[in-house]
């Protein structure tokens, strides 16, 4: 999906668990996420600690958008 | 069973280039290969009638050739169609697929048909028809009509249809499942040795070779940036209005979120089948950050969300529907004048 959209010149960031697959199906800009159950958020943490790690985690992504790639790159994220 | 035979105007004896442009020719009888087919698929099969049809008018006037081959179809009693072989002649090919994708659509019949891998209605039409893989040129008519006429006679007579690569057609994106007498984990470790011993072994499950997009060029700036959120996360408003599939979607949704500075619990769910949805119905952000979106809006970090979000659902959903949902979606962007998306997939 993400790379249809690529294609048409709209830069994405893939947020996902499984970078391994996201870079086999060809995402060029990619954030890693917590879980497959729960992408952006832990149940098991404080709600400060878990809007941190998702605010954390799709700011990386927004970045990402703003980034000059020239081949598929994992952006960190702090939390 | 009875069975039509699609030709065109050089095979079906009106001529070669200058020709063309010929309309649909019914055949009472057959002409030109088809007798070789009938004379192939005997006595499980026979091919009624021949229809000869210029490969510019196929694939120039495709919706007038369509309806004249309708309107003669629809008077004939038929159970398989055939296609060529179209060799590497690419209108010839594309002329084929064109014909039975029609056909497989409208009359429900297996469709077969021939082409050199080089044909460019191998790529086009491999998942509508069975293309078997066919020689270069017309010298291989006998090579290739072979093996469609061999096919056709094991559907006739309701045999087991073996995986695409036995029987010898272009694979058509289809997994089936099929009973094994040895277990999963014996395959794996024959397979692992024979990886180790360097000798060469066949995955169950082939991952297609990806096509590379190039990077699109940054957003110059975020904070005058439109960003969109789109998800394979299956989180949809608690109704599920558009009745998407839960696994192995076939259709997506947008959903106004302009009024919205979180999903709430209640008003949103996930209808994700493939994990557990407990900790994303309890808070449908942890899928589709809308709360931090806005957040990052109101920081005047991104200029502004779009209006609205657009998921589907990921588990078991083939490439050919995820390719499609990412055109619809592109499109739907690019008239909303979106600059960037986050795509969250699970």
């Amino acid at each position: 999906m993400g790379k249809e959209i690529e294609r048409t010149g709209i830069p994405v960031t893939v947020m996902c668990n499984l970078i391994d697959v996201a870079k086999t199906v060809g995402s060029n800009r990619m954030v890693q996420t917590v879980s497959v159950p729960y992408p952006l958020g832990d149940p098991e943490l404080s709600k400060e600690a878990e809007w941190q790690l998702r605010t954390s985690r799709v700011g990386a992504a927004l970045d990402a958008l703003a980034t000059k790639v020239e081949e598929p790159t994992v952006f960190p994220s702090k939390f | 069973m009875k069975a039509i035979h699609y030709i065109n105007q050089f095979f079906g004896q009106i001529g070669g280039e200058e020709k063309a442009d010929q309309t649909p020719i019914f055949h009472d009888g057959l002409i030109g290969c088809s007798m070789m087919l009938n004379g192939m698929v005997k006595p499980e099969i026979e091919v009624t009638n021949t229809i000869v049809c210029g490969d510019n008018y196929i694939t120039n006037h495709t919706e007038e050739a369509l309806k004249e081959i309708f309107a003669f179809l629809d008077t004939k009693e038929f159970g398989m169609f055939f296609a060529g072989p179209a060799f590497m002649a690419g209108r010839y090919g594309v002329g084929c697929g064109i014909v039975c994708k029609a056909v497989s659509e409208r009359y429900h019949v297996p469709v077969i048909t021939s082409m050199n891998e080089e044909n460019p209605g191998v790529e086009e039409y491999k998942s509508v028809a069975y293309i078997f893989k066919g020689g270069r040129k017309a010298t291989f008519m006998k090579a290739d009509i072979t093996p469609m006429a061999a096919f056709a006679k094991k559907i006739a007579k309701g045999e087991t249809l073996l995986p695409a690569a036995q029987e010898g057609y272009f694979p058509r994106g289809i997994r089936a499942e099929i009973p094994c007498d040895t277990m999963a984990a014996d395959r794996v470790i024959d397979m692992l040795l024979k990886k180790i011993n360097g000798e060469p072994f066949q995955t169950e499950l082939i991952i297609p070779a990806m096509e590379k997009i190039p990077p699109a060029a940054p957003v110059v700036d975020l904070s005058k940036a439109t960003i969109a959120l789109v998800s394979s996360s299956g989180v949809v408003p608690v109704d599920n209005p558009d009745r998407i599939q839960s696994a192995s979607a076939q259709k997506w949704g947008k959903y106004d979120i302009s009024k919205l500075d979180h999903l709430p619990e209640g008003v949103f769910k996930t209808i994700h089948a493939g994990f557990d949805p407990a900790a994303m119905c309890a808070v449908p952000d942890r899928g589709v950050p809308l709360d931090a979106m806005r957040y990052f809006e109101k920081q005047g970090k991104i200029g502004k969300l779009y209006d609205y979000f657009y998921v589907t659902v990921g588990t078991g959903t083939t490439q050919a529907f995820a390719a499609k949902f990412g055109r619809e979606i592109a499109k739907e962007l690019h008239d909303a004048h979106v600059d960037a998306v986050i795509l969250t997939s699970t």
